[in-house]
């Protein structure tokens, strides 16, 4: 495996690949999220007790579950960098981590407006809305300590550190949070989190969860390959790229 | 050198250090001393009030005055280069991060549990919610000391190293912070919390395992 993996650490080879998914995963995600969330916002029955406001399920769950999604793609580059010292997969930290950051935003948001005509208010301390919001604190916390060094090498090296760390935190949030609410009260949102969805609804959101996914695909590609081109620039290779890619635009 | 020789020494040292130097334990004892002060003042001195979120308060003053002491604990070190040393000569370095932690602990941790009985009385907590006081404090401190610990030496070389530290570490004080008051929780409510107990010392032995090679690969790569 290792044989077959080898070649992409190498930035050159995966920068080529890079753009090679990018080209297919960018218009991809862009038709899926486009059937998706026009099927789901537009032509879905409107539900029996919620009117139209569950419509924003189908932003809220995909956002939700790949804010999750991303941090543990974002620890497996940590993994990778810290254990085999792969650069590329250091560069990927800091390409993925404020994608998952405005994924998590974009669950909170969606989640408080929904909130509040639903539950009457904007926000409870219940455990799903809790460990969303501390996993926003991991993503910025990751991203603030890659950033604060002068030598941008340790600050790569010490992220990998904070997302590793951070990946074992995960669960223990999830499941203490769990059980500190059960002590107050039973759960509120728990009862709504495996809904009995009718097809004609679950389709849509089906088709929105995989738009977010090929979504934060094609912006990994995108955020990486500008990281390996701003970590290479003083290659010859990258001089003759950027100068192919002056002559084609002019 | 064994990991126990390093560990040895460099607690040695850190203890004669605390000794002579004894602000650095004195301080945030004070400062602990201060915030469990300032919140009668600020919510207003209602004793039922106060013995209601006693134990949120205490543990949030603890989380605060450990995390304050947090930023200098490897600072000095390599600042006049004893870390690059260590670093150099190929010492182990989970040995010396773990005297540090320890020595941290006794500097930041143990002075607040000796206090805290005192306090908890101030705030009007009964007898039962201030033995699980003293004992979560007892489990969580050393606790806190690892991931501040990891905290500090992640943040060593940053240009600003203490806010940056306090915005990295404390989301991971969560866990602890809901389990520690939840067992005080129910324990003025008279219920059983050892369950809240046995989960603090697991993360605790996890913590424990872990955090020490964690420490070490941070003070690696900010050194080398």
């Amino acid at each position: 495996m290792f044989k077959w993996l080898d070649p992409y650490a190498k930035p050159q080879v995966l920068f080529a690949t890079l753009l090679w998914w990018q080209r297919w995963l960018m218009p991809l995600s862009i038709v899926v999220l486009l059937l998706g969330t026009v099927w789901g916002l537009g032509f879905t029955p409107a539900d029996y007790q919620q009117g139209d406001s569950y419509r924003i399920i189908h932003v809220h769950v995909p956002a939700a579950i790949w804010s999750m999604g991303v941090y543990a793609w974002m620890a497996i580059a940590a993994f990778i960098a810290l254990v085999w010292q792969v650069k590329t997969a250091q560069w990927a930290i800091g390409a993925i981590a404020p994608i998952g950051a405005v994924y998590t935003l974009i669950a909170l948001f969606t989640g408080a407006a929904w909130g509040k005509p639903m539950w009457g208010t904007w926000w409870v301390w219940d455990a799903r809305l809790t460990s969303e919001l501390i996993l926003l604190f991991l993503f910025l916390g990751v991203m603030a300590l890659q950033n604060a060094f002068a030598d941008r090498q340790t600050g790569d090296k010490a992220a990998a550190v904070l997302a590793v760390v951070g990946v074992v935190n995960l669960p223990i949030i999830h499941y203490s949070v769990e059980w500190w609410n059960t002590l107050h009260q039973g759960a509120t949102i728990t009862k709504f989190a495996k809904p009995s969805m009718d097809p004609s609804m679950l389709w849509p959101l089906l088709i929105c969860i995989l738009g977010f996914a090929l979504l934060f695909g094609a912006l990994t590609c995108l955020r990486l390959r500008t990281a390996i081109l701003q970590h290479e620039a003083h290659r010859p290779w990258v001089r003759q790229y950027v100068q192919e890619q002056q002559h084609a635009t002019v | 050198m064994s990991h126990a020789n390093v560990f040895r020494a460099t607690f040695q040292r850190e203890l004669k250090l605390l000794a002579r130097q004894k602000a650095d334990w004195v301080n945030p004892l004070l400062f602990f001393i201060i915030i469990l002060t300032l919140f009668p003042l600020g919510v207003g001195a209602k004793p039922n009030l106060l013995r209601e979120i006693a134990p949120g308060v205490i543990w949030i003053a603890a989380l605060l005055s450990v995390l304050l002491g947090a930023e200098r604990q490897f600072r000095q070190d390599y600042r006049d280069g004893v870390l690059e040393q260590l670093v150099s000569a190929r010492s182990p370095l989970v040995g010396y991060s773990l005297a540090k932690i320890a020595a941290g602990w006794l500097g930041s941790g143990l002075p607040l549990i000796l206090v805290s009985p005192l306090l908890a009385l101030f705030l009007g907590l009964s007898t039962e919610a201030l033995t699980a006081v003293v004992l979560t404090l007892l489990l969580g401190t050393p606790l806190l000391s690892l991931l501040s610990a990891l905290g500090a030496a992640l943040t060593l070389s940053a240009d600003k190293g203490g806010i940056l530290l306090a915005l990295i570490i404390l989301p991971l004080y969560i866990p602890l912070l809901i389990f520690a008051s939840a067992a005080v929780e129910q324990a003025s409510f008279g219920l059983n919390y050892q369950a809240q107990l046995a989960v603090l010392a697991a993360m605790l032995c996890v913590a424990l395992a872990l955090v020490p090679l964690a420490v070490q690969k941070a003070l690696k790569l900010n050194v080398g």
